[in-house]
């Protein structure tokens, strides 16, 4: 045995062996490979999530591939209004123009998503066994929008847990007892991939969060009617279409009400002008241009 | 055979890394963690104490919503107030309230502020080697009906003070509190009680002064402040407005 290296250090005192003199030795060195060193002493299962270390072939996502953009939503006096594009991009390229981002839940529910299509479509497929349970329970009652909205977040934050997120932005919206507390409310709600959750009058995610959630600060308010609703949601999208690189001019409202249930609509498009003179010259008034 | 690099405690927001199999570093991925930011404070007198909470939720430079709540109201006589990342906030309260119900059901009476300070305590340390990112005050009465307030590191290190801030604004905060409280170096050894001998309406108006202060400086702190005063009556609140930029 080599003796154990000791401080002479006036500051560590004697006999004392610092960070500095942490060498490597002869019984480190000498000692015998310990394969199972990471595993717990109690044989129990290790808790790793790394599918690699595991041994498992597949991959935890590490970055999306087809992505959904922004998507917006505004409370108003009968409901909630949900729009976004109906663009899937592969990166910068415009692959699939006919997507539909925002899905129906049950009669007072839509679920709208930006990031990852193919997480979405999953998140979906879950929401599909959700409703089926809640049909066969066969009471009646649905599930409110706040209930659909809670166990999203759970999803949602449950695999970012396990270090695997759903690469999506949830937008929740509906009307419904409860979802406030009183009857016939509108519920507004956001679940990010890290499962940071809110609440509130008007909801944003991705690009729309700079560009159209300045706009409803501005001019939303929970007793708008459905005209000036509309007109907020087109305004809002033309902003989001101008300024954002990746969202084509095709868009889908959805519209959930007391009354009339979910209606989502057709994909349209809205008149855009690129013959601004700002646009054609932007810097042409700027202080100290040419 | 790909390896992940080690996740690093003191750095909440570090990227998990993948290496290829031949030992290449490819770009970080994503975080499991953001900063939501937020200010929280807690001062305790002899017979009341006063936690605050900003209502500011954000993420990087953008608001996401200006009403959120950083306060979890336990009992009448106990509130944690946690600052950070709001998924985690909203699990840790969760659990928090799920095991206070259990408390309450297997003691017949509610928890004491020293019990659910030892709880928040055990509760953070569980999840050691992947923290909740909260940053954490638990405040009430004692048994005694004086004001306590515990404050929290991550993983749950804790220490009962006579007030203390958390989250965005803290440094901003803390020193005014230090001045004003008149407190007793906390290197005194025996340490001396911080707790305030102001009465309850002096200690609300330094708590709202210091959060309008902070306000102006912090991005992250502003729009609303709510407030819950506990005394032996029960617990009041009280909404202070704050600007909006």
């Amino acid at each position: 045995m080599l003796p154990r290296p000791t401080s002479h250090s006036k500051a560590l005192g004697p006999g004392v062996a610092g960070p500095e003199l942490a060498v490597a030795t002869s019984a480190v060195l000498d000692r015998p490979p310990q394969p199972g060193a990471h595993l717990p002493l109690s044989g129990a299962a290790p808790c790793a999530v790394d599918p690699a270390a595991l041994g498992d072939p597949r991959q935890h996502t590490k970055y999306p591939y087809v992505t959904g953009t922004s998507v917006l939503a505004i409370k108003y006096k009968d409901g909630v209004l949900v729009g976004c594009d109906t663009l899937g991009a592969y990166g910068s390229t415009k692959r699939y123009k006919n997507t539909q981002r925002i899905v129906r839940v049950n009669s007072k529910c839509v679920v709208a998503a930006g990031g990852e299509i193919s997480d979405f479509q999953y998140i979906s497929n879950l929401l599909d066994e959700l409703t089926t349970d809640d049909y066969r329970t066969d009471d009646g009652i649905e599930l409110t929008p706040a209930e659909v909205y809670a166990y999203l977040c759970r999803v949602m934050y449950n695999r970012r847990n396990k270090f695997d997120p759903l690469w999506n932005s949830l937008v929740v919206a509906g009307v419904g007892p409860g979802s406030n507390g009183e009857g016939g409310s509108a519920f507004v709600g956001m679940v990010g991939m890290i499962g940071t959750h809110y609440t509130d009058s008007h909801v944003t995610t991705g690009f729309a969060n700079q560009l159209a959630r300045p706009l409803f600060r501005e001019r939303q308010r929970d007793d708008m009617s459905e005209e000036e609703a509309l007109q907020l949601m087109y305004d809002a999208l033309k902003v989001c279409y101008y300024r954002d690189k990746c969202s084509i001019n095709k868009f889908q409202i959805a519209k959930v009400t007391g009354e009339g249930g979910v209606s989502i609509s057709e994909p349209f498009a809205l008149d855009m002008r690129w013959d601004y003179k700002m646009f054609a010259q932007p810097t042409k008034w700027a202080v100290g241009a040419w | 055979m790909a390896t992940v690099a080690p996740y690093q405690l003191g750095n909440p927001l570090s990227k998990v890394h993948a290496e290829a199999a031949d030992g290449q570093r490819q770009h970080a991925a994503w975080s499991p963690y953001d900063d939501n930011g937020g200010t929280v404070v807690a001062v305790a007198g002899e017979d009341y104490c006063i936690v605050a909470a900003s209502t500011r939720m954000s993420t990087g430079f953008s608001i996401l919503t200006r009403d959120a709540s950083m306060l979890l109201q336990l009992t009448d006589k106990v509130v944690i107030a946690s600052a950070g990342m709001q998924a985690d906030r909203k699990a840790l309260h969760k659990l928090l309230q799920h095991r206070n119900v259990m408390y309450q059901h297997n003691h017949g009476r509610p928890m004491s502020v020293s019990a659910t300070a030892q709880l928040l305590s055990n509760t953070l340390y569980l999840k050691r080697f992947f923290p909740f990112y909260t940053f954490n005050l638990c405040a009430g009465l004692d048994e005694q009906g004086r004001g306590a307030v515990y404050n929290y590191d991550a993983i749950g290190s804790y220490e009962r003070s006579g007030y203390f801030c958390q989250g965005s604004g803290k440094e901003l905060i803390q020193p005014v509190l230090d001045n004003q409280l008149k407190a007793a170096s906390p290197l005194l050894l025996p340490p001396r009680s911080t707790i305030t001998a102001l009465p309850l309406d002096q200690a609300l108006d330094l708590v709202k002064d210091a959060f309008v202060s902070a306000g102006e400086r912090d991005i992250y702190t502003g729009d609303k402040v709510e407030i819950l005063i506990i005394t032996k009556d029960g617990t009041r609140r009280d909404e202070l407005q704050l600007k909006l930029d």
